[in-house]
């Protein structure tokens, strides 16, 4: 058995590029919420020396320069190209486990000599099934193919790189820094190199007791994965979130109390749809509101929790408690940046019992009203039908002033052919 | 020419619609006889990852093909000669007929209008998706 990590190249960018061949050949970078930096460079991008998390405002003559196009992030395209990939992936092999939006774990059963043309035809049917180019690394543990991405995409041309058999060896694993294993932070890096451990070579050839002595059994538990015995369990599907947490800064600062409520309305029902599509159901919602820390004003930052009297799903029920976190720490003559929600003491919905004050309530109309809404915003875009205490003009909405299409999650915005 | 009527929804059918669902009783007979409605996606879509809809432009695949269409993209079939493609070409979606005959490429569109491209080297082009269905309102 190997493991294999598929980590998608420069993903936000390519996303972009797929639809839209006039980027081709064209620099690409993405920034992130509110246009603030830049959190995404293709390969051209990265050549022309536009740093990660530059910010924007910083590289406006290179861009200007070099004919560079600037999106702002497009997370409802980033979000179903994703998926694309995963569910190609699992077309490939028996075990697929998401690890992020643009990587997967692939557990493969193939011998070791065919191991790098498997690699290459998963990495050409990602590229023809969704346009997305990614780099392939395996080993014989998790944190070996993780190791093994570092070089696919530093040291190699196509992409590709097994760790395993010949290159499993002194010379290679000599070269590569401690501070490149999965798992090792900086603390224990710079631990270990006091030691006289630099290198992943010295690092398999340490002293057991010693490792589970600075590092704990975490640490030992790395460093058998470092030495092919597997250690980290397969997760299947991800549990259920424990917390949800919808928050976005502002595009311009907001002072009145009635846009603070609009925003805060409009996060809760972007938890709540969450919420409802893990079906679980949350106990308490907890509202946080800050002023911007790297402006020269009055700063203020709080926030509050509202127990729920029963756990719920409903969006009418989140909003009133929002509301009533937010009448609490609301401050007149601040100018706030931010506004969140987090839902917690989340449970599946279908574990809840009705009590003796609940049986009062009709769940089933209750129920069948958000799988309406739920149902329409899916088919139609997010924000198709949504409460009016979110507001209509939002006019504390966020800066996406370079928004592409959403190529693949709205009829209005499909790719057009001539 | 025969009419074929499919009643189809448009809603892909989800979960059932009761927040707890109550275990008792016998099974009713009929359930094994429950026929779900038709879903369109599964009739048009052989490879979700792989499909892409994309809006027509222009009239240059008249008559077969025409301005407004929706067209459904499947990226995972490879194009034999005959087949509508979608084309990059010199940095825009096209669509258009591949033909190949003694050993070189074209596209070629439907409508006579249209000059063919030859797909040589030094022509920017890359082969973006085969067209399976062509989707059109017509009431």
């Amino acid at each position: 058995m190997w493991y294999a990590l598929v980590d998608c190249n420069n993903f936000y960018a390519s996303c972009e590029k797929v639809c839209n061949p006039a980027l081709w050949k064209r620099p690409v970078v993405v920034l992130s919420n509110n246009d603030g930096n830049v959190i995404a460079r293709c390969a051209l991008a990265k050549a022309l020396g536009i740093a990660m998390g530059a910010p924007f405002h910083q590289c406006k003559e290179i861009i200007a320069r070099h004919n560079v196009a600037v999106f702002s992030s497009n997370y409802a395209l980033y979000g179903d190209m994703s998926r694309r990939v995963m569910e190609t992936l699992a077309t490939c092999a028996p075990y697929v486990e998401v690890y992020s939006i643009d990587e997967a774990f692939l557990l493969c059963d193939i011998p070791l000599a065919e191991a790098t043309d498997y690699a290459l035809q998963v990495k050409r049917r990602v590229m023809q099934w969704t346009g997305i180019p990614v780099s392939i690394s395996m080993g014989a543990t998790k944190t070996l193919a993780k190791l093994a991405n570092h070089i696919a995409k530093k040291r190699t041309e196509n992409g590709v790189f097994i760790l395993a058999g010949d290159s499993y060896c002194q010379s290679l694993l000599e070269t590569i820094d401690i501070a490149e294993i999965w798992g090792i932070g900086s603390r224990y890096a710079r631990m270990l190199r006091q030691h006289d451990i630099c290198n992943v070579w010295q690092l398999i050839h340490a002293d057991d007791s010693f490792i589970k002595k600075t590092m704990t059994v975490v640490g030992l538990r790395t460093v058998y994965e470092l030495r092919g015995i597997p250690c980290i369990q397969w997760e299947d599907a991800p549990p259920p979130k424990k917390a949800i947490v919808s928050s976005r800064s502002f595009g311009s600062p907001v002072t009145e109390h009635a846009q603070l409520k609009e925003a805060a309305a409009h996060y809760s029902a972007i938890a709540a749809s969450k919420l409802r599509r893990q079906q679980g159901a949350t106990g308490a919602v907890t509202v946080f509101v800050s002023t911007n820390p790297f402006k020269d004003e009055p700063q203020y930052s709080s926030s509050a929790t509202v127990v729920l009297d029963m756990h719920s799903a409903y969006t009418p029920d989140i909003i009133a408690a929002a509301h009533t976190a937010l009448c609490s720490i609301y401050r007149q003559g601040y100018r706030y940046k931010k506004v969140g929600i987090m839902l917690t003491d989340i449970v599946p919905s279908q574990e809840l019992s009705p009590t003796l004050f609940t049986c009062m309530i009709n769940y089933e109309k209750r129920y069948r009203l958000m799988q309406a809404l739920d149902s329409v915003n899916r088919q139609h875009g997010r924000g198709t039908v949504y409460f009016a205490s979110e507001g209509v003009v939002r006019p504390w909405s966020m800066r996406r002033r370079y928004l592409s299409p959403r190529y693949t999650t709205h009829w209005d915005e499909i790719p057009i052919v001539t | 020419m025969p009419i074929q009527l499919i009643v189809y929804q448009l809603l892909p059918l989800k979960a059932p619609l009761y927040l707890m669902a109550i275990k008792a009783g016998f099974p009713s007979p009929a359930d094994d006889y429950v026929e779900k409605t038709l879903d369109l996606h599964e009739h048009l879509i052989r490879h979700p990852a792989a499909t892409f809809f994309v809006r027509v432009s222009g009239d240059s695949m008249a008559p077969l093909i025409t301005h407004g269409d929706i067209l459904v993209v499947d990226r995972a079939l490879t194009p034999h000669s005959g087949s509508i493609v979608i084309a990059a070409v010199n940095g825009e979606l096209t669509v258009k007929r591949l033909m190949e005959q003694h050993g070189s490429s074209m596209l070629v569109a439907d409508n006579d209008a249209y000059q063919p491209i030859a797909l040589t080297p030094e022509v920017d082009c890359t082969l973006w998706g085969v067209v399976v269905h062509v989707i059109r309102t017509v009431a």
